[in-house]
């Protein structure tokens, strides 16, 4: 064994003693434990984004006013600019897991870069729908090959690709680590999209909302898409938690304490 | 309330086709997904218990 085998095993037994301390948050990256805080965690989170869609969804449509120069039809940005931000943050987050999960060889992360790989995607395809039927009107068109709808629509290849280069992998690790590495690569094409607007001349407009500057919007409107990101954000979050958990009964099933899980699930389901 | 009737509503300034195609669709793939993922998770349920049974059987233990 050389040196960096060496560190390297050490390190895994320190991350394992770590994971069995009971006071320590680290114990949570064990699935076993990971998988009933994921179970208390979704419904407040889902609940959370159902009160906040439907307040943002009052304010989309019966608060905010009809903007001067669009019309009615500008209220399609309030899902989609929220769909954009989400599938552009969840491949991140899933570059992140990715990252994590080939540095320090945990199982956990490769799951939840696989639970929130759908989700993205199902983001991704609403920017880029209500995207069309926006430009439709607004444009003139469906579709056109600009920096920022081909940088998207290419988010969306690097979703599918991603799905299915995991699918296709029969053995999970090699699956895990696969997806990972197309994950982290393809993380490149997010500041890409990002700041597309800003470094070719595309007809897609500049971003709405910015950090540096006052947002070009006016403040109910700020504030309704606002609430709607953050409804899709707390979506985002139960579902990729109740995935995950799905995924955890599957990938550790020749466990003990899955045996007793499933064995809960089947009385509960006969009663 | 800044709509003069529920058909104002509706048409969207004439342009309900475009508003309403976005957020019906949007809306209805994430009622999929809520659907798919309370399907998938009963049908790896039921097939990890099928497993376990057959498990079970081979080792000749008692379930």
């Amino acid at each position: 064994m050389n040196a960096t085998q060496e560190r390297r095993q050490r390190w895994r037994q320190g991350l394992e003693a770590r994971q069995r301390s009971p006071r320590s948050l680290w114990r949570f990256a064990a699935p076993q434990q990971f998988y009933p805080l994921a179970g208390w965690l979704a419904p407040w989170f889902a609940a959370l984004a159902a009160v906040l869609a439907v307040v943002g969804l009052y304010l989309a449509f019966f608060v905010a006013p009809t903007d001067a120069q669009q019309g009615e039809v500008y209220r399609v940005i309030f899902i989609h600019v929220p769909a954009a931000w989400m599938s552009m943050f969840l491949y991140l987050v899933m570059a992140f897991w990715g990252i994590v999960g080939w540095v320090l060889n945990t199982r956990l992360s490769f799951m939840m870069a696989h639970a929130l790989a759908p989700t993205g995607a199902i983001w991704c395809f609403i920017a880029l729908w209500t995207g069309a039927l926006w430009g439709k009107p607004t444009w003139g068109t469906y579709w056109v090959w600009d920096a920022r709808l081909t940088s998207q629509l290419l988010l969306m290849f690097l979703y599918l690709g991603y799905l299915a280069l995991t699918r296709a992998i029969e053995d999970p690790r090699r699956a895990d680590r696969a997806g990972a590495l197309l994950a982290i690569v393809g993380s490149i094409n997010v500041p890409i999209i990002y700041f597309s607007v800003k470094w070719w001349n595309t007809l897609h407009q500049g971003a709405s909302v910015s950090l540096t500057r006052a947002p070009s919007m006016a403040t109910i409107m700020l504030v309704t898409m606002l609430v709607m990101a953050f409804a899709a954000w707390f979506y985002s979050i139960a579902v990729a938690l109740w995935r995950v958990r799905t995924l955890i009964l599957e990938r550790e099933r020749h466990t003990d304490w899955v045996a007793a899980e499933i064995d809960r699930l089947a009385a509960k389901e006969k009663e | 309330m800044q709509w003069e009737s529920w058909s104002a509503f509706w048409d969207m300034g004439g342009r309900g086709f475009f508003v309403w195609g976005s957020y019906g669709v949007s809306f209805a793939l994430i009622a999929l997904e809520l659907y798919f993922l309370y399907r998938t998770r009963k049908a790896v349920i039921r097939r990890l218990l099928r497993w376990r049974a057959a498990r079970f059987e081979d080792s000749g233990e008692d379930a």
